[in-house]
């Protein structure tokens, strides 16, 4: 599983089945022991890939997720980025509140993430889909 | 789609997750845990977790519903050998797995169950004691 | 400031036509500075190494050091860093290396006097300084790496994670919490639970003397991910000054256990389960 994978370009999934949203979580996972990040970081950031891919496929209609190795001179890291042309999220800081989710899930996935990564942005805007990047460092 | 093996041992269904589940998985083992414990008629469930490098908030919910559902049919459910790396991402997420019995390893899930059932016994034979006049309709 | 195609031409020229007068400058300035801690030979090697980098990049029509025909000068540049780093050269001693490339070019230009000659040297130089410096920084970055490794090494040593009783285990928190040890020892905290299979542990803190709200924080939320893995924990030896520090920080310790000291702990966890198996007892007899 490790091997095949080429750290000096930005590795693309499309998302648009469970089954995708999985192998997401294993690119994240290869890509972030490949950066060395620990153990923990990098479950910290496979789960918030999971999250927020999941969110791509059940509320953007499916799109892209983009892993790349960084490093930004002073340490390497992940940085992903989740696409998708779907609805956008029009009250963000409501979608980013603890709890809240207009899909019957447990509304932790845009705050939880946000939580578990080191850097967060988000660009959506309603009817111009949802564009996420999240960068973990190694520590 | 792949399915989760569930197997029996004595009064205790095992469920041990092998594979990174996708959510149809999930939602699958849920189902098919809620029909074998009637079938069966087990009143202990052991969830083993000990393969999975993450927990997110969808497999998180399912633990809770399983545990919700089997509470129902009578049954009780011990979720077991969450890794360290796992229970720390857990905290940071924000999900605290209300609801959920948690153990170090099979064997202390074991433990966890029987002395739930022996507690149970106990409350059951005060119960009947005091309600068979009136139990018969 | 990048190099014509001209310049760098010329410098290649320049590299090959006056190998051995460059090279044997290079070793002199370096070897001086150096004074006998690394062998004639070594040095030599590295040099030529250096020279061999820097003459194919530019033959490939490397223009400066960022461009893609420089990779593998970077590569060599960076080998060479890491590897004074890690034999304890200075980060001066290590960019000096390369900067004496500079006195070398100037003493093969010498004998040409001409106005051209000044703009390359210009030109030459400041290719020069983009290879010292990018040197510094692979210097810096190595050092940076080993002093992370050491100190981590360092907070493994200092923080014993032991196994009190057959189901209890305890670590003895001594000297000043920083967030990043605190992280250490919870994650090993949490390990030695699965290690052990152990549901009971001891965080005594008689030995710290103070906390502040990211530690505190980091010993909440141990607290709390032992519970999901299905462990208890109890927290000792917390001083009045602490207690009055946690208390005015708002954090709450809500229902955790916290005992005066390990001793009381330890007797605590006993009773505990000690309890549960006598009521255990008592229930089958019943
Ligand atoms: N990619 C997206 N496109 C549109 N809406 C989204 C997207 N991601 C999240 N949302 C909205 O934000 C809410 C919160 O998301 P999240 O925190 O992941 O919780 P949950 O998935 O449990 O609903 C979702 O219920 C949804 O309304
Ligand atoms: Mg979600």
């Amino acid at each position: 599983m490790t091997s095949g994978v080429d750290l000096s370009r930005p590795q693309a999934q499309t998302v648009g089945s469970d089954e995708d949203v999985v192998r997401v979580r294993q690119l994240v996972r290869t890509v972030a022991v490949a950066v060395k990040l620990s153990l923990v970081d990098q479950t910290k950031v496979v789960t918030a890939a999971s999250e927020l891919a999941r969110n791509t496929l059940v509320y953007g209609g499916g799109g892209t997720v983009e892993v790349t190795a960084v490093d930004n001179g002073r340490r390497p890291g992940i940085t992903i980025v989740f696409a998708d042309s779907g609805p956008g999220i029009a009250d963000l800081e409501l979608a980013l509140t603890d709890g809240y989710t207009t899909g019957g899930g447990l509304g932790l996935g845009l705050s939880g993430a946000r939580r578990l990564v080191d850097d967060f942005d988000i660009q959506t805007a309603p009817g111009q889909g949802t564009r996420i990047t999240i960068t973990k460092w190694s520590r | 789609m792949e399915r989760v093996p569930i197997l029996k041992i004595g009064d205790i269904l095992l469920v041990s997750i092998q594979v990174d589940m996708s959510d149809q998985t999930a939602v699958a083992l849920q189902e098919d845990l809620a029909e074998r414990i009637v079938a069966t008629g087990c009143h202990g469930v052991i969830i083993d977790i000990t393969a999975l490098d993450i927990v997110d908030s969808f497999v998180g919910r399912m633990l809770s519903t399983i545990a919700s559902i089997s509470r129902v049919l009578d049954a009780e459910t011990v979720v077991v050998g969450m890794r360290p790396a796992v229970a720390i991402t857990l905290v940071e997420l924000g999900l605290s797995l209300n609801g959920i019995r948690t153990a170090l390893n099979v064997e202390r899930g074991m433990e966890l169950i029987a002395a739930e059932r022996d507690h149970d016994r106990h409350d059951e034979f005060d119960d009947g004691s005091d309600v068979e006049p009136t139990a018969s309709p | 400031m990048a190099l014509s195609t001209d310049e760098s031409g010329r410098l290649a020229d320049l590299l090959t036509s006056r190998v051995d007068r460059v090279i044997q400058r290079w070793t002199e300035v370096v070897g001086e500075q150096l004074r006998g801690r690394l062998s004639q030979a070594e040095l030599l090697r590295q040099v030529q190494e250096l020279h061999r980098a820097l003459v194919d990049a530019l033959g490939k029509g490397a223009v400066d050091l960022a461009a893609e025909e420089a990779t593998e000068l970077r590569a060599v540049l960076a080998e060479l860093s890491r590897g004074q780093a890690r034999q304890g050269f200075s980060a001066t001693e290590t960019a000096t290396g390369v900067f004496a490339l500079k006195d070398a070019l100037l003493s093969a230009m010498e004998d040409d006097q001409s106005t051209r000659t000044l703009r390359d040297y210009v030109a030459f130089a400041a290719m020069v300084d983009q290879m010292g410096l990018f040197t510094f920084e692979s210097y810096v970055h190595t050092r940076e790496g080993l002093i992370a490794d050491q100190a981590e090494q360092l907070l493994e040593l200092s923080t014993p994670v032991v196994k009190l009783w057959e189901g209890v285990v305890a670590v003895p928190l001594v000297g000043t919490l920083d967030s990043a040890r605190a992280q250490v020892v919870m994650e090993r905290l949490l390990q030695t639970l699965v290690d052990t299979g152990s549901p009971y542990a001891i965080i005594d803190i008689t030995g710290v003397p103070a906390v502040d709200t990211q530690v505190a924080q980091h010993i909440l939320k141990t607290v709390v991910a032992a519970r999901l893995m299905g462990a208890d924990c109890i927290i000792s030896g917390i001083r009045p000054q602490i207690a009055q520090t946690i208390v005015a920080l708002g954090i709450e310790f809500g229902d955790i256990a916290t005992k005066a000291s390990l001793a009381d702990a330890l007797r605590h966890v006993l009773r505990l389960t000690g309890v549960e198996s006598g009521r255990r007892q008592s229930r089958r007899e019943a």
